[in-house]
């Protein structure tokens, strides 16, 4: 093998190997990982299943919220949130009908809300504005319209 | 070699593809070149309904063009394209297509277009808007699902002659390694057979479901079995791409291939590695621990590892050449390169563009980035980088050299000439819709969703000067498609009959000798199958064991 393949290949391989220990080290030691809630309920049964049988915002802590929200096709419960600057928020989600996404605009968060599956994520909010909540998954004809806002003051 | 058979080898590369295969990669190409146009038009729509110019009728829904578009393009395209052109490959190299063989890739060709037709009409009657994807718990037409499986059941014919075709050459050339181009034929089918295993599973689960039969699914079991298929589909055409970049290209530039072994340690790799990769389409779903996660994501980059050595492979071809034709300096090769001859621009930008297009994907892979980026534009314009860009243009420039081999035509001057522009303005349309993708991805405007401003939000409006270049993109590359259609067709019918070269690269002339063990395809394929089983076993066993009650269907379009 020629002596610049193997320097090549050694880069390669350094920045393969790098990827991978930063996104470990970022996924464990930080907590930063990816959503990934494994508790599953019955997706006919939604509304009779505890938190989602009434879905809002909860004031949980000081700074800290809730936020126990369903999607179905092309909503998302509650809407239109509020919430003071500074505070940190737990979305915990389930799907009413088909799988859709949920997505924050112009924040990191992102997550697919699957019937059967509670997804949970979490968010701080320190600057005040409008924030832009739409699904990212096709759910059907209207899914362009489903979307709704969170107001941070 | 028995003397027959020299005889018929030498006869069969000078005197071309014999009339019965030549009929069936015509075949396969016609329908292949089809597809691309419309669903080029198809994608032109979406484009302008994303930039915000174009209303789509109720009767034909951005939703039904999407669906549409990546049917016609990630599924018919491509895979009439690698089948016409590897079985074009393998009667060259192994000397012609045994009648069993012939027979079945033109049973698999029926099945393929009757599956076309079962899974369009309902698509077209707005009985399966469920995108390229079908994620259930939306549930399209049965017939819709029935197409699907005979589609995989016309690729497996393709795939199973394939098998017998290389088995029979093995046979009667006990020792000999198999030529390379057929060897990259290999991997592709065996990655198009054991890829499909698992959609074909989950077809056969939802079918029951979509009569009626059954009342409920596995929702996460099938996205699962979806993606363990979807991804790996697109890493054969990638594949499919490499073969001509390790094979054609440096022939069409004067050269020598690169060392034989890597290039087939490439593909080794390629095979085993590539199954599990589809999991990182799943990074942001719940039901599955931010373990199993860490996991895959040591599973989907180690298949940068071979792109990595191909992309050495490919500049130190370039360098040798340019170098032995007189170039001096550092870059000088680059100068000596054949710019003029799209048989090398078309595939040379597509390698050019591998380079973002690779480095998004690892971007992708990677669980934290991924959440960053994941369903927005950024991810369509990342395939449509490594699809539109990589993939497409290296079968445009296979395209202007086989299409008229098989058709005892030639490549005039005048052609090639409009292959390099249909090149150039692919190109550039490509670029310009890629590269807004991307941007307008990373500030949250998502994908598969038609033109929105949620109700005048601020947010989405801001996204409107990045969006009106999908239209501009489209607008480009649908002059470059109906060129790409002319050329075809006109190589295939209309140009001067003559002698076309199978262009196909020979190794440096002090190489050292390939070890035998690449030739264990049985091995090979053992070690994917344990692969697949560390990347799956533990996510199947957790969606099949501790599952919720399954979900009925839903019709929400």
């Amino acid at each position: 093998m020629h002596k610049h393949e193997k320097i090549w290949l050694t880069i390669s391989s350094i920045m393969i190997i790098g990827f991978m220990l930063f996104t470990g080290y970022q996924t464990f030691a930080l907590e930063m990982g990816p959503p990934s809630n494994t508790e599953t309920l019955d997706p006919q049964k939604v509304d009779e299943t505890e938190p989602f049988d009434e879905p809002g915002v909860y004031e949980v802590g000081e700074n800290q919220y809730e936020v126990v929200m369903t999607l179905e096709a092309f909503m998302f419960t509650p809407a239109d949130i509020e919430i003071p600057a500074g505070s940190e928020v737990t979305f915990i989600m389930t799907s009413k009908d088909v799988t859709h996404g949920f997505q924050i605009a112009g924040t990191n968060v992102n997550a697919m809300v699957m019937p059967g599956y509670v997804q949970t994520i979490t968010q701080a909010f320190d600057e005040p504005g409008e924030y832009l909540i739409l699904c990212n998954e096709y759910c059907g004809a209207g899914h362009q319209m489903m979307s709704t806002t969170i107001t941070v003051k | 070699m028995a003397l027959a058979e020299k005889i018929k080898d030498k006869a069969n590369q000078a005197m071309g593809l014999n009339e019965e295969d030549a009929r069936i990669s015509k075949s396969y190409f016609t329908v292949s070149f089809i597809a691309l146009l419309f669903g080029g038009v198809f994608g032109l729509l979406q484009g302008l309904n994303r930039a915000g110019l174009l209303e789509l009728p109720s009767w034909y829904d951005y939703y039904q063009v999407l669906t549409s578009h990546g049917l016609l393009l990630v599924l018919v395209f491509t895979s009439f394209f690698a089948i016409g052109y590897f079985y074009a490959g393998m009667s060259h190299t192994l000397g012609g297509l045994i009648p069993k063989v012939r027979k079945m890739v033109w049973i698999g060709f029926g099945m393929k277009l009757v599956g076309f037709v079962f899974s369009a009409v309902p698509i077209v009657m707005g009985e399966a808007s469920v995108m390229y994807t079908f994620y259930p718990p939306l549930q399209a037409s049965p017939w819709f699902y029935i197409g699907l499986v005979l589609i995989v059941l016309g690729v497996w014919m393709a795939a199973f002659g394939a098998f017998i075709q290389v088995a029979n050459w093995r046979k009667n050339h006990k020792g000999q390694h198999l030529p390379i181009l057929s060897f990259f034929a290999t991997g592709v089918f065996v990655l198009l057979f054991f890829g499909s295993i698992p959609v074909a599973i989950e077809v056969f689960m939802i079918i029951p479901w979509a009569f009626g039969w059954v009342e409920t699914i596995n929702v996460m079991l099938s996205r699962t079995l979806f993606w363990a298929f979807g991804h790996t589909l697109v890493n054969i055409w990638y594949l499919t791409a490499l073969s001509a970049w390790y094979v054609i290209v440096p022939k069409v530039i004067g050269g020598r291939r690169f060392s034989d072994t890597l290039t087939r340690v490439v593909i080794i790799l390629l095979v085993i590695l590539n199954i599990p990769g589809g999991f990182h389409h799943q990074i942001v779903d719940p039901g599955i621990t931010e373990s199993v996660k860490y996991l895959h994501v040591f599973m989907s980059l180690a298949i940068g590892f071979p792109s990595l050595m191909t992309a050495y492979a490919m500049f130190s071809v370039f360098e040798r050449t340019g170098r032995a034709k007189g170039a001096k300096g550092l870059f000088g090769f680059f100068k000596k390169l054949p710019w003029g001859d799209a048989r090398f621009l078309a595939p040379m930008i597509a390698m050019i563009a591998f380079i973002p297009a690779g480095a998004g994907g690892i971007v992708q892979t990677t669980n934290q980035l991924n959440q960053v980026v994941h369903n927005s534009l950024w991810v369509v314009g990342h395939f449509h980088l490594t699809l539109g860009m990589t993939v497409a243009l290296t079968f445009f420039g296979v395209s202007y050299w086989l299409v008229p081999y098989i058709s005892k035509r030639v490549l005039t001057p005048a052609m090639n000439k409009f292959g390099v522009i249909t090149t150039i303005l692919w190109t550039i349309g490509m670029s310009l819709m890629s590269i807004s993708m991307h941007l307008v991805g990373l500030l949250g405007s998502p994908r598969r969703t038609s033109y929105s401003t949620y109700g005048d939000n601020a947010t989405a409006l801001g996204w409107d000067p990045y969006l009106i270049f999908l239209g501009i993109g489209g607008t480009i590359l649908i002059i470059a498609v109906i060129m790409q259609v002319y050329a075809v067709f006109h190589l295939m019918f209309r140009a001067p009959k003559g002698e076309e070269e199978f262009p196909i690269g020979e190794v440096e002339d002090k190489a050292s000798k390939t070890p035998f063990w690449t030739e264990r395809w049985s091995r090979t394929i053992l070690i994917m199958l344990v692969v697949v089983a560390m990347g799956y076993v533990i996510p199947l066993v957790d969606f099949i064991g501790y599952a919720p009650p399954g979900s009925p269907p839903f019709q929400l379009w």
